[in-house]
């Protein structure tokens, strides 16, 4: 049903007039793939009456009537009522087709009943630039095609949003943080002809762009920082992010991004980097051991990462074929188990290890390469040269030890008499001998001490190594087993109900992979990047697109498939994924040219009837109106409040959250079961770095719509509840954010505070009335926490020589403002 | 585009499928009358309260009576019995050798259901309780097992029951979430088979998220971020929400986006919930022979008991669907002790919980299920004696009870066969149970749907699902 927004887009205004043409991809495919391709699509098990609607053949034509056009009977089926007729039929559950949906099919079959290719599937072809009417709106090629379309439907764009607006929508959408008023102030105050190019590469070239850009790309992959099934197990794959956040940074690209990502290990002489951006295949949910059967777990691992590779990278839910041929496109179960084939050659158990260990302690699984910095390589190389000399003191001495044993007559003197008269003779050789023997024992006494206190240092030794080991961190990685395991189709989806073996092989609708012999993961990732591919790069630059305008040229971004929505503007989408890969997969020229356009730069007031008529804003007539995500709201309070604590990359942090959730969920046994919050800096990092606990995520997170990262999301629904008002409204770090910028305005003294603080927040001056409003609302609470000055002491602690009663209504005003719908919307 | 063309080529669900992702949702949300999805059937009940024994509890021992089994101590399953089913990695390999219960089954009402001697409370309720042998299942493990139970896939990333029920029939109060999950704390039995749970047990899926089970917590406030920092009273409150609210319609006049709009009516259902919550929760007001009824334990914040109680009010007040976690079950070695201390902690307060609805007049309202994820195996696990014992996973049959909410009480359905292993006649899928739920909450499980991932998803899943309409009244 999603797909017939796109109808609706197509067919509305006077659009429907002017493009008489009924197009099989655009008007017609939607509506077969919803009400009958399940029964007469791609999967053969389910096929009725041998007749497939998903591709022309003589069957269709003769159902379809095209020779005869009136006497159709897909047109009599569909219009039926007889229950033994009418199609679909009533046992399916599928809703009868409306009169207009009939009456597009009948045009359809008058006009022949052509069928398309479906678009996703073919090449990518740089279309021709349009012409349009607004020339000089159109000097981007995306406004010309955005324009054409408005103009085709008696629409116009919008004119550009003032500078306040576009600096603030930059810099949230660039870094996901707001503009500080220095930045807008220096914008404001430039008047040359690219002042705001320089803001955009400004953004681009700031290391908050990566971290920013990653944690969409976090989402996709479903990075966590726990196992997520059973004992839901810590696992650590921080270097991974890191990896990630420096990738978008330095501008990797995209191609290497997806290639090294897929078969980063399988190039040859892999760098450190590549090695960690191979830990994208270990980054699926995983159970440890003991309660599932191995073989279990291995599918499942296996069928998550082909199915993740599959939303990632090919925009196709080819997870529908793990049980049966797809029944929308054309992936059959034996094609998804060719892919599985490529994956399933992990060199590791498919569960997560026992409960102790300094591997267990740091998260890890092997393989994994440990990525010490100089002076911990360096402690680690001391610690490991003193533990090799004392192994091989260990060995002289223990060695020596027995080729020395006791001596026979002291072995004598412990079996009694005899003994005694050894020591009762008197004799120089006795004498000697008895001599010879202390000296010997002494030697074996001293040499056992020596093993003793060495044994005791090894010890210890190996504990500062753990110690160590437990500070460096590792990435796991991706390994091919030596030998390669056979695939074979799994009937059903069961593990234990194996058919037919089969060979590692991309699927038939797609391009074939250029490969002789046997095909590694690495050819994969190539032909996954070739200039053929159709989907890799309409994916990317549709996500991107989605990024940037809130929703997608095609808004169902995790299906590019036949179930997925038509997109709105298939030529500029074909357009900037053929402009993105033959600019090298340059992803920061992509990102600019999007924002660079006029349809980007447009502003979002418009009567309550455009937003109600186009809520998503599909036709680009004004710049886009969102909520922001959960964790730009949140950076955003600590950027504005000056808690926000930058630095890049490194291990997971706890900010605070109430207490017990995790007990709540969590086995005794798991580890941790106990959220402890960690303290000082480290609760003001960005958001991205948030420990992510699958079974029970941050709430802070998770209220905004942050997903629980168990399986992949390429796009956040947005919703607006009570429960979003409440943690706006009281949070904790949401209360200190208030605070913190309480203090600071109080201590304003070149400019009214008040407009500071809104300016702050929001980006933008308030005018007369808003400042009144909000002048009133401080005077308020001034003269309230004056009269309560013990509730005033709770709220916040005195500070200099301001009254607490000032401090305290300063705070709740800066909550009021947090709290603003402008405040936490991108407009 | 005008709204009456949108209108003719989208149906309602259309239209809020569309705008789901989106702005805007509200406007076009509010032309449409609450309650309109997915009523289909004639409702016999309004709310649902579910009450998971997450673990799985042993049908051996409690529910599924079968003397003959006193016989076959020690005794190895017979294999065309067990015939190749898949078990546990724990217990993969080793002989199964059958341990009965050590526990006494008595008939109990007038109806003569056979209940365990360690549900004295609920034996009482018998005539009220109808009982299922034969629910299966097909997950061995806890996780996926759970995961069907709740959402109908084993997968994670589908809508949860109450999801679906919040999606498709809206909200009956404007106060308080739709669907309230709730878990217990102690654990009579001890902690040693406490097993995980996941917020996806209780999440939307593909669902919009506003339709998600929300947790409310033991400690603290019982909805995250409910309670005003110290220093701000209700007054600061309201006066905050008021230069919020002024503020925001002043933009609402300027920008146009009817969503500013929403935005100040959840912030007024916060403020609303600020006191409704609060007043939910308080016990103060209960009286003492309530209390009593449903067992000491009530006076302890986070026992079954007291979320039972807890669970009763929501009900008076209006919430569609009640979850109720008691961990626990898992009982893989020293059964008899642990089973006892489970059993202690819900039999009192489950039978309370129908004793109560009934003298509110709120049982025929309020459909009560009783269930774990799966059962357990009739063949011993760890120390096989008389007395000690455990039980590993079963998910070919297991037993639980409904109640209340169009369900004939006093009746047993379906049968197992002598090792209480197989089910022999009228068998109870998960989809089935989730079938006959939405029927009793007027819902036709195949009209309830969604579209995501190119499938029309329902909660009963794509095989076909039954109402067992035997067991209705």
């Amino acid at each position: 049903m999603i797909s017939h927004l796109g109808l609706i887009l197509m067919l509305g205004h006077t659009a429907f007039a002017e493009e008489q043409m009924v197009q099989f991809n655009r008007d017609i495919r939607p509506i077969l793939a919803d009400r009958c391709f399940h029964c007469h699509g791609p999967d053969e098990a389910d096929r009725e009456a041998d007749l497939r609607l998903d591709r022309f053949d003589d069957r269709t034509a003769e159902v379809l009537g095209v020779s005869d056009k009136d006497k159709s009977e897909l047109i009599n089926r569909i219009v039926s009522t007889d229950a033994d007729v009418m199609m679909p039929p009533p046992d399916s559950h599928k809703k009868k087709l409306n009169s207009d949906e009939v009456e597009l099919i009948r045009r359809w079959i008058h006009q022949g009943g052509a069928y398309e290719a479906y678009w996703a599937f073919t090449k990518v072809e740089r279309p021709e630039l349009p012409k349009v009417e607004h020339e000089a709106w159109s000097e981007n090629p995306i406004d010309r095609f955005v324009v054409r379309k408005q103009e085709a439907a008696g629409l116009s764009p919008s004119a550009k949003a003032d500078r306040r607006t576009l600096i603030r929508r930059l810099a949230l959408d660039l870094t996901g943080l707001p503009p500080t008023r220095e930045a807008i102030e220096q914008f404001l105050a430039d008047d040359s002809s690219d002042a705001y190019e320089k803001v955009v590469n400004q953004y681009l070239e700031s290391p908050q762009y990566g971290e920013h850009m990653a944690r969409y790309w976090l989402d996709v992959v479903r990075f966590a920082d726990t196992n997520g099934i059973h004992h839901d197990h810590y696992r650590d794959l921080t270097p991974y992010r890191t990896w990630v956040i420096e990738s978008f940074n330095r501008n990797l690209p995209y191609d290497e991004f997806v290639r090294d990502q897929i078969a980063g290990d399988l190039v040859d002489n892999p760098s450190t980097d590549q090695l960690t951006a191979s830990g994208f295949n270990r980054l699926h949910m995983i159970i440890d051991r003991g309660t599932m059967l191995p073989e279990e777990s291995l599918a499942r691992n296996v069928i998550d990462r082909v199915t993740a590779v599959g939303t990632a990278f090919m925009g196709l839910t080819v997870g529908c074929a793990v049980c049966h041929d797809h029944k929308y496109d054309p992936i059959t179960s034996k094609e998804f188990y060719q892919l599985y084939a490529f994956f399933n050659n992990l060199d590791a158990t498919p569960e997560t290890g026992g409960r102790s260990g300094t591997d267990f302690e740091r998260g890890l699984q092997p393989p994994y390469i440990n990525l010490p910095s100089v002076e911990q390589q360096a402690s680690l190389d001391a610690v490991e040269m003193r533990r090799v000399s004392i192994q091989a003191e260990l060995k002289s001495l223990k060695d020596w030890l027995a080729a020395n044993p006791a001596t026979p007559e002291r072995a004598k003197e412990t079996e009694g008499d005899s003994a005694k008269e050894v020591v009762a003779s008197d004799d120089p050789e006795s004498q000697r001998q008895a001599e010879e023997r202390r000296k010997r024992e002494s030697e074996i006494a001293e040499r056992s001490n020596q093993v003793k206190s060495l044994e005791a240092e090894l010890k210890q030794q190996n504990a500062a190594r753990d110690q160590l080991l437990r500070e460096i961190p590792a990435a796991m990685v991706m390994k091919e087993r030596t030998e390669r395991r056979p695939s074979h189709v799994m009937i059903r989806g069961a593990y234990d109900n194996l058919g037919e073996e089969v060979q590692r092989d991309t699927p038939a609708f797609l391009p074939p992979m250029d490969v002789d012999g046997v095909a590694s993961r690495l050819d994969f990732a190539r032909w996954l990047i070739s200039r053929d591919q159709p989907l890799t790069a309409r994916v990317t630059v549709n996500r991107f697109w989605q990024q940037l305008f809130g929703v997608g040229l095609v808004k169902t971004s995790e299906d590019l498939g036949a179930q997925g929505e038509w997109p709105s503007h298939p030529d500029l989408l074909n357009y900037l994924a053929a402009e993105f890969m033959d600019s090298g997969w340059d992803v920061k020229a992509l990102i600019k040219q999007m924002v660079m356009s006029n349809t980007y730069q447009q502003h979002s007031e418009a009567a309550p009837e455009s937003f109600q008529r186009d809520p998503e804003n599909r036709w680009l007539t004004r710049g886009s109106r969102y909520r922001l995500d959960a964790e730009v709201i949140r950076d955003q309070m600590l950027a504005v409040s000056g808690l926000l604590k930058h630095s890049i990359g490194g291990k997971s942090v706890k900010p605070p959250q109430p207490d017990g959730l995790w007990q709540s969920v969590a086995l005794p046994s798991s580890f941790p079961n106990r959220f402890v919050a960690d303290e000082g800096d480290k609760i003001y990092r960005r958001s991205v770095y948030t420990f992510w606990k699958r079974g029970l995520p941050p709430p802070q997170m998770t209220i905004f719509n942050a997903p629980a990262r168990e399986e992949c999301v390429a796009r956040r629904e947005r919703t607006n509840t009570p429960l979003q008002a409440l943690l706006l409204m009281n949070e904790r770090q949401a209360m200190d954010a208030a605070r913190s910028l309480a203090v600071k305005l109080t201590a304003e003294n070149d400019t009214d505070p008040l407009i500071v603080l809104y300016e702050t927040v929001t980006g933008h001056l308030p005018d007369d009335s808003e400042l009144a409003s909000l002048q009133q609302a401080l005077t308020d609470f001034e003269n309230y926490y004056s009269k309560n000055p013990e509730l005033a002491k709770q709220l916040i602690k005195p500070e200099g020589d301001i009254a607490v009663s000032r401090l305290a209504a300063w705070t709740m005003l800066v909550n009021a403002v947090l709290n603003l719908d402008i405040a936490k919307t991108r407009s | 585009m005008r709204l009456s063309a949108l209108d003719q080529l989208l149906s309602r669900r259309q239209i809020l499928q569309s705008s789901k992702m989106g702005l805007g949702a509200a406007a076009l949300g509010a032309l449409l009358p609450q309650n309109a999805r997915a009523q289909t059937v004639v409702p016999k009940a309004k709310h649902v309260i579910f009450l998971f024994m997450a673990g799985a509890p042993s049908q051996v021992d409690l529910f599924d009576y079968k003397p003959e089994l006193e016989k076959q101590f020690k005794q190895p399953l017979p294999e065309s019995i067990s015939n190749g089913q898949r078990v546990t990695a724990m217990t993969r390999g080793k002989e199964q050798l059958v341990v009965p219960t050590m526990f006494k089954f008595n008939q109990a009402g007038e109806s003569g259901i056979w209940v365990s001697e360690l549900l004295p409370h609920l034996a009482k309720q018998a005539d009220r309780l109808c009982m299922i042998k034969s629910f299966h299942t097909n997950a061995i493990n806890h996780d996926p097992a759970k995961t069907y139970l709740c959402t109908g896939s084993e997968l994670p990333g589908k809508a949860s029951m109450g999801a679906w029920l919040s999606y498709g029939l809206g909200a009956i109060n404007r106060d308080l979430p739709d669907f309230i999950v709730l878990n217990s704390a102690f654990w009579t039995g001890g902690t040693r088979n406490v097993q995980g749970l996941y917020s996806r047990l209780w999440g939307s899926g593909f669902l919009p998220s506003k339709h998600q089970g929300v947790k409310f917590q033991t400690n603290g406030d019982p909805v995250l971020f409910l309670s005003n920092p110290d220093g701000v009273d209700a007054n600061v409150r309201r006066r905050m929400l008021d230069i919020t609210g002024s503020l925001n319609q002043k933009h609402l006049q300027e920008i146009g986006d009817s969503e500013i709009a929403t935005t100040i009516a959840q912030q007024e259902m916060a403020f609303r919930m600020q006191s409704s919550v609060p007043e939910l929760t308080d016990l103060s007001g209960e009286s003492e022979k309530v209390m009593e009824q449903y067992g000491p334990e009530v006076h302890k914040n986070g026992s079954f008991a007291r979320n039972c109680l807890l669970a009763r009010r929501m009900i008076e007040r209006g919430v569609r669907f009640i979850q109720l976690f008691h961990r626990g079950w898992d009982h893989h070695s020293i059964l008899p002790t642990q089973l006892r201390g489970q059993a202690y902690d819900v039999d009192q307060p489950s039978a309370a919980l129908i004793e109560d609805l009934a003298a509110r007049g709120l049982l025929d309202d309020t459909l009560i299920v009783f269930a774990g994820e799966f059962g357990r195996t009739v063949y011993g696990q760890g120390k096989l004696a008389r007395d000690d014992y455990g039980r590993d996973h079963h998910p070919r049959c297991f037993s639980g009870w409904l109640a209340g909410g169009g369900i004939r009480g006093g009746m047993s359905y379906g049968v197992t066969d002598d090792f209480s292993y197989n089910v022999v006649d009228q068998p109870v899928a998960i989809r089935d149970l989730h079938a006959t739920l939405l029927h009793q909450l007027g819902v036709d499980h195949n009209e309830l749907s969604f579209p995501f991932q190119g499938l029309d998803q329902r909660l009963t899943g794509v095989e076909p699902a039954k109402v067992i309409r035997e067991i209705l009244t």
